[in-house]
């Protein structure tokens, strides 16, 4: 080796250690080629998981129930799993950063009764209004959040709390329940359809790629992984954690809204009482699509599948009719354990690799 | 990027490319509440050269480099860089005039890939203004074969190795344009061929004019890579200059604010000379540990009345063979004696009824319970004995506590304060009393000294060896050279996860036990550490 | 860091009377016994029929059921973790009371307890066997627990007709209403717990730093185990007491939203999230305010949608001052 100072002491035993070669010896990590193979594997299985999961249940239902596997039926579940679904992509963002909302379900019917009070001014107002608020509520949890530094899990249980106070208030209490022109453009953007299928759920469709581009492919997507993996770090490379954050709940709160006014807009009104308990469905979908709820990782298209398991699995209980429809949470929390046992014991055998 | 390997041969003249200063702090001073961190200290750092920055614990190193770096901002003098002045506002912003820092512990996002690391924040784009991964992939590989590091770009990083995580948060350091990279105790966790990488690497960055400041305690290291020195004590600055002309002692005497000739006399230690009289028949004894990757059939016995030194470089399997005695690993084989009698299953809890008390090298992450008092720390452990039917008696615990306090010297408001508020030294007190006060049998001490202020460290030091001296089998883990050598009695040295030898009586000195260590220290490429040793 | 470390903190300033307002730490330490004094006063002073005695023992009676869910949940957030499932648990224990009075008293109260128990030893497996994160740990009771629960009572509604669970809703003693002096009396028994036995000061340590706590040979799992049963146990008695208060078994909507009302209290009380301290006292006094704070909007005729946004904002303030200590 170079001894670079002529230091006396230095001097000493020079090791007998052959100077690698350069470029061979360094250190190479353990045995390069056998482990990232099964990493891989147990990421496809995280990642992949449920879809699998989810084609598994389709395929058992359309042999066992044939009035499961019609286009009709098809058509009903996506339309009904569409507008948690848009919910669950906000949600599946601010997991990822390491937070959580619950606001969304309050800021959900909260978005449903403003687009319904504005759609008797046109189709623009029927959205912008419910993007506005339900963005602005997003935009204080992420201040409180980002900047004050407080715990997302009890500031969005305030504004929960919040919207829901602001949805009764705009509501005399809940006695008046404002109703979406009929025949409006706004009650079409419900309502109407292509090939059968929703405006909803196409809307959802392209939300989650608008969403899969922006995480994955978007420094903006990348600096999401790095907030939620280690915060610290992404402060001192430089990433702006704080606007980042603020950035993640104001497009959660902002899609929570519109899914509400979508909502609004296919049941001609904007309903009081939607959205209860909304949160902790789209933490589970958000879950059981393989996203960690301690950040740093996680898809969209996960959630995606997520989404559509929770609404097969209630459709199927539907579909045996002999079976009483709480049935339906008992499955889903169901799956939520076997979830996320199976992803924590993949996750202590890939560290232990 | 020019490959760092084709530089690292060329500088082997002793003085730096004389080049102009690239980074400099003018009478800098920092005050916290109570404290006064930095005092009128200068520095300057020359384009190219490696300078080391040392200084006790509380010295302040930490504050000099937070302030070089945008993490504080000075209260009083200027920082210049190539002669302009200065204000970072945030460490990003130093980062972006060309300071970068490896931290201690290795500050990349450990879910995500090599690659996604390195470019964070800088992803290149295809035209349509998303990440092009491919091109992110290939330059993370042409730039990491650069450090002579050899990895997947996709790997996420938590999968790799610190000193390859290290590498990769220097090759992204470089990768920004740095000027100046600081590495503050950048070995602390590597393993020796990673050691040997980084110097290289380093070389490799004073060929291109790079210039490092190089924070460590390892004055081997030191010697070996770095062109100048800077020594801080009590935020004072105290000396710079080439290191070349400096020799160690003198060194360690101006860190330590000790006169040399007492540091021959006494040792920089606070052990008493002369050993302790141990007991013919072990209290404990170990055999054939054995844990995956970590220890290979590990063996020892330890001696009422004697201090085990357990010697070993980093990463040699010294906590993991003091954690396992003490229960709180789990193992794959070997099995443990106290008093004759054999533990079944290891647990913390079992080791502790048998006597086995474990003072854990993280005092913040595994010792203290920051918002507990002084009083419900050291009573901790004991609790159940001092509680009747699961109901705490305040009484006991107040008496246990105030002998404690009294012989330990701890400096509290009270035994009420909370532990988080004291300094590094008493909370390290409060952890002591909290086994002592069990009285056990053995006494695991696993970097008892690490990070506490001088006083307090001879301090412990002294306690040790009376604790010895009362016929406790103390086992003692340090990085400290002179700590293990004038502290134990005897010293297993450790080297991979498996026993490399043994000093004991006369035996015991600096030379003999870097004998040792050197004999084994470089681990030959590509053969694994237990092969040679032991063919089982 | 280190160099902040190394002399202790200094004392706080000789306190004069003023000062200690501007204090961040007062606010946390009694700013939600202030704050439930402040509304007593200004009922006293500006509502009419408030602090009546029949109007107090409704709000006591109301607060009940809330502070023994928050007593359990104020364990479990000492140890840094959360119990989402509490409001299933009691729509769990309301739906099993009714299937086994038929066996006389004792048997239903037993079952119901016991169902609490096994949910919370679920949750403490998940989370401290398996090593979940205890959001979703419990999570998937909190869906599940209320489907089962619904499944058990086929979803209906039941009338409760048992003189001793009824008298359990309705009786009093010495004027104090049943409901509030069982309440009451766990209070002091979980304070007692919490800061006089091994097992409170095992769970408060295990919350501060779990390592340590392992490493010093405390009993983590079982620990953890303790404390999501007793949780489970604590919300199941107050889906009984709901449950006898209400005259019916009502599994679809007892306890909704209750582990929200339970959180809030823990952290308005001052308890941290984070774990390593638990407020008991002030938990209870927690719960009090929001009780009081709606009745307070309510008697002056401000609709709930006001209440829901004062209580968001007292949840703020409360974690807001928080935080204040906490990064001192």
């Amino acid at each position: 080796m170079n001894e670079t100072t002529p230091a006396p002491v230095a001097a000493v035993p020079a090791p007998k250690k052959t100077p690698a070669p350069a470029g061979g010896g360094a250190p190479r990590e353990e045995p390069a080629a056998e482990t990232p193979l099964k990493q891989r594997l147990a990421e496809l299985v995280q990642r992949q998981g449920v879809l699998a999961v989810l084609l598994a249940v389709i395929l058992v239902a359309s042999f066992v129930y044939p009035t499961f596997a019609t286009l009709d039926n098809a058509r009903g579940v996506t339309v009904q799993a569409s507008f948690l679904a848009v919910v669950a992509l906000g949600m599946t963002l601010v997991i990822i950063t390491g937070g959580i909302d619950l606001s969304v379900g309050s800021v959900f019917a909260l978005g449903g009764v403003l687009a319904a009070w504005a759609s008797q001014w046109g189709f623009f107002t029927a959205l912008l209004v419910p993007l506005v608020v339900c963005g602005a509520i997003g935009l204080l949890n992420g201040f409180l959040i980002a900047r004050a530094g407080m715990a997302p899990f009890i500031v969005t249980l305030a504004t929960l709390l919040a919207a829901r106070g602001l949805l009764l208030a705009l509501t005399d209490e809940g006695a008046t329940t404002y109703l979406v022109p009929k025949d409006s453009v706004f009650a079409e953007l419900g309502q109407g359809s292509v090939l059968g299928f929703g405006y909803p759920l196409l809307i959802a469709l392209v939300l989650f790629g608008a969403g899969g581009v922006l995480l994955q492919r978007t420094s903006f997507g990348q600096s999401l992984f790095a907030v939620g993996g280690s915060s610290d770090a992404a402060g001192l490379m430089g990433l702006p954690v704080a606007r980042t954050k603020i950035l993640v709940y104001t497009l959660s709160g902002l899609l929570a809204g519109l899914a509400g006014a979508l909502n609004a807009a296919r049941l001609s009104s904007g309903v009081t009482i939607v959205g209860v308990g909304m949160e902790l469905d789209a933490i589970s979908a958000v879950v059981i699509g393989g996203t960690l709820l301690i950040g740093g990782a996680g898809s969209v298209s996960g959630t995606l599948w997520g989404v559509l398991l929770l609404a097969v699995i209630q459709n199927l209980i539907n579909q045996i009719g002999s079976l009483n429809s709480s049935y339906q949470s008992v499955v889903s929390g169901g799956f939520l354990i076997v979830v996320v046992v199976a992803q924590r014991y993949l996750a202590r055998s890939r560290r232990t690799t | 990027m020019a490959p760092p390997e084709a530089a690292a041969q060329a500088p082997a003249e002793s003085t730096p490319p004389a080049a102009g200063t690239v980074l400099e702090a003018r009478a800098v001073s920092k005050r916290f509440p109570g404290v006064v961190a930095l005092d009128n200290v200068s520095f300057s750092l020359r384009a190219g050269e490696t300078h080391a920055l040392v200084g006790e614990n509380g010295a302040g190193k930490s504050t000099l480099i937070k302030v070089l770096t945008g993490v504080y901002r000075p209260d009083e003098g200027e920082v210049r860089m190539t002669g302009q002045q200065v204000r970072f506002a945030r460490p990003f912003e130093a980062q972006q005039a060309g300071i970068s820092t490896i931290y201690q512990e290795v500050n990349l996002v450990p879910l995500m890939s090599v690659a996604r690391n390195i470019f964070l924040g800088r992803e290149p784009k295809n035209r349509f203004g998303l990440i092009d991964f491919g091109r992110m992939h290939r330059e993370t590989t042409e730039l990491l074969d650069g450090f002579g590091v050899h990895v997947d770009p996709r790997r996420p990083l938590h999968t790799l190795g610190i000193g390859t995580q290290q590498m990769v948060a220097l090759a992204r350091a470089v990768s920004v344009n740095a000027r100046v990279v600081v590495m503050d105790e950048p070995t602390s966790s590597l393993e020796p061929r990673e050691v040997e990488t980084l110097f290289r690497v380093i070389a490799g960055l004073r060929g291109q004019g790079i210039a490092v400041i190089y924070v460590s305690h390892r004055m081997d290291e030191l010697y070996r890579i770095c062109d100048r020195v800077t020594v801080l004590r009590d935020g004072r600055h105290i000396h710079t200059g080439d290191l070349a002309e400096l020799n160690r002692m003198r060194l360690v005497s101006m860190m330590l604010g000790r006169d040399m000739a007492e540091v021959r006399r006494s040792g920089v230690t606070g052990f008493a000379a002369g050993g302790h009289d141990a007991e013919r028949t072990p209290v404990l004894t170990a055999s054939g540990l054995t844990r995956r990757h970590q220890l290979q059939d590990v063996s020892l016995s330890l001696y009422g009345g004697e201090v085990l030194g357990l010697g070993g470089l980093l990463g040699s399997g010294r906590s993991e063979t003091a954690k396992a005695l003490a229960g709180a690993l789990s193992l794959d084989g070997g099995e443990l004696t106290v008093g004759g009698r054999r533990l079944r299953r290891l647990t913390s809890a079992g080791a502790i009824r048998a006597g086995i008390s474990l003072l854990p090298e993280d005092r913040k992450a595994e010792g203290i319970i920051p918002g507990l008092s002084v009083r419900e720390n050291i009573v901790l452990a004991a609790m159940p004995r001092l509680s009747r039917a699961g109901v705490v008696s305040r009484r006991k615990q107040d008496r246990i506590v105030e002998v404690f306090m009294k012989r330990l010297r701890i400096k509290a408001a009270g035994p009420e304060q909370k532990v988080g508020e004291l300094s590094g030294g008493n909370q390290q007190k409060v952890l002591l009393a909290r086994w002592l006060c069990l009285e056990p049998k053995v006494l695991l001490l696993d970097e008892p000294t690490r990070g506490i202020d001088v006083g307090a460290k001879a301090e412990v030091q002294g306690l040790i060896d009376e604790l010895a001296g009362e016929g406790l089998a103390v086992l003692l883990i340090s990085s400290d050279i002179e700590e293990l050598i004038e502290g134990a009695d005897r010293i297993v040295v450790l080297r991979g996860g498996a026993v490399a030898g043994e000093l004991s009586g006369d035996d015991v000195g600096e030379s003999q036990l870097l004998e040792v260590l050197a004999d084994h220290a470089p681990v030959p490429e590509g053969k694994a550490p237990a092969a040679q040793e032991d063919p089982r | 860091m280190t160099q902040a470390t190394l002399t202790p903190a200094p004392a706080p300033a000789p306190a004069r009377p003023l000062a200690r307002l501007r204090d961040p730490a007062w606010y946390q330490e009694y700013g939600v016994y202030a704050a439930v004094a402040v509304l007593l006063v200004f009922n006293a002073l500006f509502t009419e029929h408030f602090m009546t005695a029949d109007n107090l023992r409704t709000q006591l009676v109301q607060v009940a059921p809330i502070v023994i869910v928050a007593l359990g949940m104020a364990l479990v957030i000492g140890t840094e973790g959360i119990d989402l499932s509490v409001g299933s648990t009691m729509a769990l224990a309301a739906a099993l009371l009714p299937l086994y009075l038929g066996y006389g008293l004792v048997p239903g109260l037993v079952v119901a307890l016991l169902a609490g128990a096994v949910v919370g030893a679920v949750n403490g497996t998940l989370v401290s066997l398996i090593g979940l994160q205890p959001i979703v740990a419990t999570l998937a009771l909190f869906v599940g627990g209320r489907g089962i629960a619904l499944v058990m009572a086929d979803g209906q509604l039941k009338q409760i007709i048992n003189p001793d669970i009824l008298a359990l809703g309705t009786g009093s003693f010495l004027g104090v209403p049943l409901v509030v002096l069982i309440a009451g009396v766990l209070a002091v028994a979980v304070a007692f717990l919490v800061r006089r036995t091994t097992f409170g000061r095992q769970i408060v340590a295990v919350g501060g730093n779990r390592s340590a706590a392992s490493l010093a040979g405390l009993p983590v799992t079982r620990v953890l185990m303790g404390v999501y049963i007793l949780c489970g146990v604590l919300a199941a008695l107050a889906g009984i007491l709901a449950t006898a208060r209400l005259t019916a078994s009502d599994p679809s909507s007892l306890g909704t939203l209750m582990e929200l009302s339970a959180i809030t209290a823990v952290v308005v009380g001052g308890t941290p999230l984070n774990g390593g301290s638990i407020r008991v006292l002030g938990t209870v006094a927690g719960a009090l305010l929001m009780q009081l704070l709606r009745a307070t909007l309510v008697k002056h005729d401000l609709p709930d949608s006001t209440a829901q946004i004062a209580q968001a904002a007292i949840i703020i303030a409360a974690v807001y001052v928080a935080r204040e200590r906490r990064s001192r």
